[in-house]
């Protein structure tokens, strides 16, 4: 099967600092695939990198076959990469609607002179665009909240917006950056279940950042070790989890 | 009677500072920056509309659409030339460079038109509306422009919660990476807001100069900081905001003008505006920003 995002000797250098080195990843059509390490081994160095907020000093990255290198994340976005964030990024004073339909922003193309003339075909696809909007939403138990702010959603809720609003924007690849960071055992329990559903019901590829070690054994089907920007392991959990390496990275001799 | 008369001519000064407020505070919340430039593109807006009528014998109203169209262009090229380059700068970098253009503008225009001042005719000429049996006299030029403010206001907020570009441009203000990340051009939502911002300025000149017809290169000077102070008292950032700031402050100076002093009515406007910073400090209708601990 084709991979949908290959990776090769991606590098990147900030100034003296080699913050990441030599990469290589390959990952095949709907895979469900983990990038671990210890803190700082330059995990969402490599996300920035996929999206084009970063340019990277050398190597290639290839999305379905295409080459994203220099384009800027806007167009990496159209071309179907999506992520979420670390630190939740929602547009917090919007509503959780509005949020979603940022992300749906270039799948309803109409032209200007339909948005400034208030056409009805412009009506008929704002419709649709909220239509499409609320399906998202009611993927993840968001629909009631609709109408909410996105800034007084609980925490965990807040984490399911930044993936439904990824998902609007119709990804090949969807990029999660430590979706479970500071969720509770039950919320990370559901987490894993949002996650499998996702994939199921958007056939859309996986990459994620996690430190949860259950959450990663638990869902993902190949995992990829990063320690000081450089690959150290990769494998299954199984294979990956016992390598002496990964666990002197983590533990320490 | 003198009352209503001042009242209405309050609204109508308003009207004007709340369109040129409008531009601020939508360039404020989009590119987080204080273009000190709009005021002269007011001047550049009346400018164009009065040559296109006084040379080219164009209508009053044709020539206010090439206003907007002529400002629209010139907020855009300013913004690509002047501000992009400096969008990673620092905010005061990007201050001192709107401050020069302005200069530069004023200095433009004092080359193409001269410094002697020229005589705008107003675009619904000089008639007026008499009401209780004459008693009260309007200006036509003053309804229209409380109308023109109203409508502006309408327009822009339904396109900003209503549209696609508007959503568009509402993610952008409030995180540019993250709405880049989602497939926003950020380049084309803040050149967008640029346009429409300096397409009002445009309108907002040609506005002042059909009420006080003296036209100077720095026309756009004073109006501007008026406008400027009406977006920081009403929140800037905040489209209601620069409405209700602009009426306000329309209001304020012009009673002051009516019923203390003529010369003292622009320290009484900035007087107000430091006492209602002083108590709520982000403006009438600004964002609060409380900080979670």
């Amino acid at each position: 099967m084709a991979n949908m995002l290959e990776v090769t000797s991606l590098g990147i250098s900030f100034g003296g600092l080699r913050a990441v080195d030599e990469l290589n990843l390959s990952i095949p059509k709907g895979a469900l695939v983990g990038l671990i390490g210890p803190n700082g081994a330059g995990k969402t160095t490599v996300f920035n990198m996929l999206t084009g907020v970063y340019r990277p000093t050398d190597g290639g990255i290839r999305l379905d076959g295409e080459n994203i290198i220099g384009k800027t994340p806007h167009e990496i976005s159209k071309m179907g990469i999506a992520r979420t964030f670390q630190n939740i990024r929602l547009f917090p004073g919007m509503t959780v609607l509005d949020n979603v339909k940022v992300g749906l922003h270039n799948q309803m193309p109409y032209t200007l002179a339909e948005s400034v003339f208030h056409l009805g075909s412009y009506r008929k696809k704002e419709r649709g665009m909220d239509a499409r909007a609320l399906e998202i939403l009611s993927v993840f138990g968001l629909e009631e909240a609709a109408a909410y702010r996105a800034s007084n959603l609980p925490y965990g809720r807040q984490r399911k917006l930044e993936i439904a609003r990824a998902l609007a924007t119709n990804p090949k690849l969807l990029l999660l950056d430590e979706p479970a960071a500071g969720m509770n055992p039950q919320e990370t329990g559901e987490l894993m279940e949002t996650i499998q559903l996702v994939r199921q019901r958007f056939g859309v590829t996986i990459l994620l950042i996690e430190h949860d070690m259950k959450l990663v054994s638990g869902i993902c089907e190949y995992l990829y070790v990063l320690n000081f920007g450089r690959l150290l392991a990769e494998g299954t959990p199984g294979e990956v989890l016992h390598n002496p390496d990964v666990v002197v990275a983590y533990l320490g001799e | 009677m003198n009352f209503l008369f001042n009242l209405i001519n309050g609204i109508s000064l308003g009207s004007v500072y709340a369109i040129i407020a409008l531009g601020y505070t939508m360039v404020y919340g989009i590119a987080k920056m204080l273009n000190f430039a709009h005021g002269d593109v007011i001047m550049v807006g009346a400018y164009v509309s009065f040559c296109a009528t006084s040379y080219l014998g164009v209508s009053p109203f044709l020539s206010v659409g090439m206003a907007i169209v002529i400002c629209a262009v010139l907020g855009v090229a300013i913004e690509r030339l002047a501000y992009k380059p400096l969008r990673s700068a620092s905010s005061l970098a990007v201050l001192i460079t709107a401050i020069g253009v302005s200069y530069f503008l004023q200095n433009a225009a004092l080359l193409i038109w001269g410094s002697n001042p020229k005589n705008f005719s107003s675009i619904v000429g000089n008639a007026s509306i008499k009401l209780f049996g004459g008693q009260l006299s309007i200006p036509v030029i003053t309804i229209v422009t409380v109308v023109t403010c109203i409508v502006v206001m309408a327009a822009l907020t339904i396109f900003t919660s209503k549209s696609k570009l508007g959503t568009a441009m509402r993610a952008v203000s409030e995180d540019k990476g993250a709405a880049q990340l989602m497939g926003i051009n950020v380049n084309t939502t803040i050149s967008l807001t640029f346009a429409i911002g300096s397409g009002l300025a445009a309108v907002a000149g040609v506005l002042l100069c059909s009420a006080y017809p003296v036209m100077t290169p720095t026309l756009g000077a004073m109006p501007g900081i008026k406008a400027f102070t009406a977006a920081v008292f009403g929140g800037i950032g905040s489209i209601p905001g620069a409405m209700i700031g602009g009426i306000l402050l329309g209001i304020i100076e012009n009673f002051s003008k009516a019923y203390i002093d003529t010369q003292l009515s622009d320290a009484i406007v900035f007087l107000v505006l430091i006492v209602v910073l002083l108590i709520k400090p982000d403006g009438l209708m600004g964002k609060k920003q409380s900080e979670k601990v």
